[in-house]
């Protein structure tokens, strides 16, 4: 018989393509590039060497390391005990400090990082000048440019992925477990640290990891503290790298370092995951039941309010002050009051209505790429329709482990310069985040692909319908909805991302971030407040929406990554 | 003096009530089942027994001392007891070893007893060449076995099973139920066992518990139970049975269509004016023609309604002549009857046994 053509391999074709200018070129470049000299394309190590040989390019990597470390132990502090006792105590108030930290989630870092400045700046910070109100000191209590202030406000928007991850794998720990620790004679304590604490441990590792990497990868809250503390951290001294004269291949070098941890450190994750089998055996009777705190509960419900009032109810407060101040330092008063800051921006200000327009259609479209790569890759991948459908789902993984200002160096490196010559345009930024966001797509779309059973398409195709028919009759509408929440999570993060955007933005591609970090520079926090004001807005609508379309606790979820 | 006593005990949630009136003694190394349908109370019975739970009624004692009322309660890792629960309850986290030998640990025993112990469990629930193994690499059987271990490893004053057999498939169920008894015979732990599948009490059990909305039906040996039932509910729920709801008037039983005279059946002294009897398919007999010879027995003319052969037997419903009256029987595979055929049944009064209790 004759070998019937299948489209299929068209398909598969055009998606390996996708894959090799998204993930693999630029990759590749950003090594090479690393490698090459600028100006002959001579192989070298000068390029390492001019990235390490001054001792104050070590010391970012070192603080980069120490601030990661640090913030870690800080999001522990945080999340733990509220993810303990959210979801095994009777503590109150469970749903209100849950939408909290959804805030905490949902909340740009860099957005916070400007809500402290105006809380806890030297001298004019809320904070400070209460402070100095109440004993009449002379000098304010904090000072957020420092360390210790970068750390702090990292970890108040990070302890949520900490908090996920702990309660996520705390509520499948069935109260069996603990019963028949409790029955052997193992009293409450000695329960916790030998049997509760080891079964969620992988996730509270798992969980530090990702806290640490997302922190050594942030751009945004450190370019606005750490450069005006004076001190660096790799990703602020990218951007100096970056500065004209711009030197990509001393960059690259430099990434390459915060690549491979990242790599190890994902790899670890992997192998302590695999080695025992942490999917709780179980089978019926998985019943749950609450532990009673007593009076304890409501020191417990301090504790949770107080660490979400310092990254949700105090920032929030302080920047829709000055953002509907005309000048912020002057407090809450009626002749204060204006809305002049947000039609200021919107008409008046020659770029910033723009980047906001640019801001959402860039993560519209990113979105939109991602979604349906990711729905083609993972339906290939999970019926296993053509050999080598594994690699496809490898690569669409692969971005996973490369930080945003990364990636942000290896699109420069491999598309700013001719053929393609795509610095500044709109489209190396869809690009981009395309990219970045694709393994939230992928593994999105891998999950609810998993979760229909084959027969569905069979059944229509033993009925005499087409493969295409049993996609769209069939498989098109029962994925609709973690679809809509997949597409949700590419575009919600895409709408704020900073560090990618900072390093190919042209002059007429700004986003918001990027207006925002520039209005930062300007000290103009009247106008910066009423942006972020703005995005937080825009985010909380979006997020409202997607949960009544979705259901109530999509973007807190942890059957992806 | 009994191991385990419970006296009066009762649990109410809100106005719900879950158990009432539980009154049970447990001879030192006796097995006992609570056998009933789901939310019949065994559970929440056992819950209280292992402390989980505090009764809202009455109290329960161990070795004469009291350690749950409704005001204070033994901490459940005080009571020298150890469990199987209906989801096993393994720790992923630990090797077959690790899990087994916790109990062992806690009780700090030297290291050297631990190991012999742990041994010689392992080779009794044949899992020796596993114990390194994480749970999750092994079959749902071989879960059960090390839940087996780990409970029985520690020599609890009491042994309680939850469900355990609830996961598994038929033919494992077999198995472990008879593995279940087989450990009971080599260790003699005081035992409770909590399932609402009657085979797997009837194998396993000294005694059997039947309960019901909460409620004790009847304590027996699984023989006496089977039968001697007291009530409907237990004839209904043990094995398969017929009802017959007859009518005393004077001397003579009134049955839908027919009538025999009280003094052929049991203790006909001390029976109710309104009277159910349950009669087991295997007490009904069917002939071609009415046999000659003594009749102790009730014969009546009847016709067969529906049959099914199974292979072992012959399931056959039979209908009395004149009476709404059916009647399940089995018999053996030879005796063949066409349905819609008459048929002479034959009832041994003496097998009717006198129930209390509606019609559910």
């Amino acid at each position: 018989m004759k070998r019937r053509f299948d489209p299929l391999i068209l398909l598969w074709i055009v998606l390996a393509a996708a894959l090799t200018f998204l993930v693999v070129n630029p990759l590749l470049r950003l090594i090479i590039t690393s490698l090459e000299a600028a100006d002959t394309g001579a192989w070298t190590l000068a390029n390492y060497v001019s990235a390490y040989g001054r001792p104050r390019y070590l010391q970012a990597l070192y603080n980069s390391l120490m601030l990661g470390g640090a913030v870690t132990v800080l999001c522990l502090v945080f999340a733990l005990p509220i993810a303990w006792a959210v979801s095994r105590t009777d503590m109150p108030g469970k749903g209100a400090i849950r939408l909290l930290v959804l805030g905490a989630f949902i909340t740009p870092p860099y957005l916070g990082a400007i809500g402290w400045i105006l809380l806890a700046g030297p001298n004019a910070g809320w904070l400070n000048r209460a402070w100095m109100g109440l004993t009449g000191a002379t000098e304010g209590l904090f000072d957020i440019y420092s360390f210790a202030g970068l750390t702090f406000i990292i970890a108040i928007y990070s302890f949520p992925y900490l908090f996920i991850f702990t309660s996520s794998a705390l509520d499948v720990v069935s109260s069996e477990m603990e019963d028949a620790a409790n029955i052997l004679g193992a009293g409450t304590i000695r329960t916790m640290a030998r049997i509760t604490l080891p079964m969620v441990l992988p996730a509270i590792i798992g969980g530090a990891i990702v806290t640490f990497l997302e922190t050594i990868a942030l751009f945004g809250s450190p370019a606005l503290i750490a450069i005006p503390a004076r001190f660096n951290v790799v990703t602020t001294q990218l951007l100096q790298f970056f500065s004209p004269p711009v030197r990509t291949e001393v960059a690259a070098a430099f990434a390459i370092p915060l690549l491979l941890i990242t790599v190890l450190l994902f790899a670890l994750q992997r192998r302590l995951i695999s080695r025992k089998g942490f999917v709780a055996v179980t089978g019926k009777g998985g019943e749950r039941r609450l532990i009673e705190l007593g009076p304890w509960r409501w020191v417990m419900l301090g504790y949770a309010f107080l660490v979400l009032s310092m990254s949700v109810l105090l920032p929030y407060a302080a920047l829709s002050q000055a953002a509907l101040s005309r000048a912020w330092g002057r407090g809450w008063r009626l002749d204060n009051l204006t809305l002049h800051n947000f039609s200021y921006l919107l008409f008046e200000h020659a770029t910033a209505g723009r980047s906001v327009l640019n801001s959402f259609v860039y993560a519209f479209s990113a979105a939109c790429l991602a979604i349906f790569l990711s729905l083609a890759i993972a339906y290939i991948v999970a019926r296993r329709l053509l050999p080598f459908a594994g690699v496809l789902g490898f690569l669409a993984m692969a971005p996973f482990v490369v930080p945003g200002i990364v990636l942000a160096i290896a699109f420069y490196a491999a598309y700013a310069p001719p053929p393609l010559a795509l610095y500044g345009t709109g489209l190396i930024l869809i690009l981009a985040f395309t990219t970045r966001f694709l393994p939230i797509g992928f593994a999105n779309a891998s999950a609810a692909i998993r979760g229909i059973n084959p027969e569905m398409e069979e059944a229509v195709r033993i009925l005499g319908g087409g493969r295409l028919l049993a996609v769209r009759r069939v498989l098109a509408p029962l994925m609709k909805r973690s679809m809509i929440g997949a597409w949700l999570l590419v575009f919600i993060p895409a709408t704020r991302e900073l560090s990618t955007a900072m390093f190919l933005y042209g002059p007429n591609t700004r986003t918001m971030s990027v207006m925002l970090m520039d209005l930062s520079e300007e000290g103009n926090f009247e106008n910066l407040a009423a942006l972020g004001f703005m995005l937080l807005a825009a985010t909380i609508v979006i997020v409202g929406v997607g949960s009544r379309l979705v259901g109530g606790d999509f973007m807190m979820r942890r059957d992806r990554s | 003096m009994s191991k385990l006593s419970l006296h009066g005990l009762g649990k109410t949630f809100g106005r719900s009530v879950a158990v009432a009136d539980v009154d049970l003694a447990l001879a030192p190394g006796e097995f006992v089942s609570l056998l009933g349908p789901s939310g019949c109370g065994k559970t929440t019975t056992l819950r209280m027994i292992a402390g989980f739970m505090k009764p809202t009624a009455g109290r329960i004692a161990m070795n004469g001392g009291t350690i749950s009322d409704p005001s204070d309660m033994v901490p459940p890792e005080k009571r020298g007891m150890s469990m199987i629960f209906q989801s096993y309850a393994i720790w992923p986290n630990m090797t077959v070893g690790e899990n087994v030998a916790f109990g062992l640990k806690l009780r700090k025993l030297p290291t050297a007893e631990v190991k012999r112990r742990l041994d010689k469990i392992l080779a009794v629930v044949r899992l020796d060449h596993l114990v390194d193994r994480y749970p999750a690499e092994l079959s749902g059987g071989q879960q059960q076995r090390v839940a087996l271990a780990r409970a029985i490893v520690i020599e609890p004053e009491v042994l309680l099973l939850d469900e355990p057999l609830s996961n598994l498939d038929a033919s494992l169920r077999e198995e472990m139920r008879s593995e279940i008894r087989r450990l009971h015979d080599e260790f003699r732990i005081t035992t409770v066992y909590v399932t609402h599948d009657q085979s797997e009490a009837m194998v396993t059990s000294d005694r059997i518990v039947v309960m019901n909305h909460g409620r004790i039906e009847q304590v027996a040996d699984p023989v006496s139970l089977y039968n001697r039932p007291r009530t409907r509910f237990v004839a209904g729920f043990i094995g398969r049975t017929n009802f017959l709801d007859g009518r005393l008037q004077g001397d003579t039983l009134v049955f839908p269509g027919f009538t025999v005279p009280a003094a052929r059946v049991p203790d006909a002294a001390a029976l109710p004016a309104e009277v159910s009897f349950s009669l087991r398919p295997h007490d009904v007999h069917l002939h071609r023609a009415p046999p000659a010879g003594d009749h102790a027995a009730w014969r009546l003319p009847g016709r067969v309604v529906e049959r099914a052969f199974l292979g072992e037997h012959w399931d056959y419903v039979v209908q009395p002549d004149g009476s709404s009256l059916r009647l399940r029987t089995t018999t053996a595979p030879r005796d063949v009857h066409e349905a819609g055929a008459p048929v002479t049944i034959e009832i041994d009064p003496t097998r009717l046994v006198a129930v209390t209790g509606s019609a559910e």
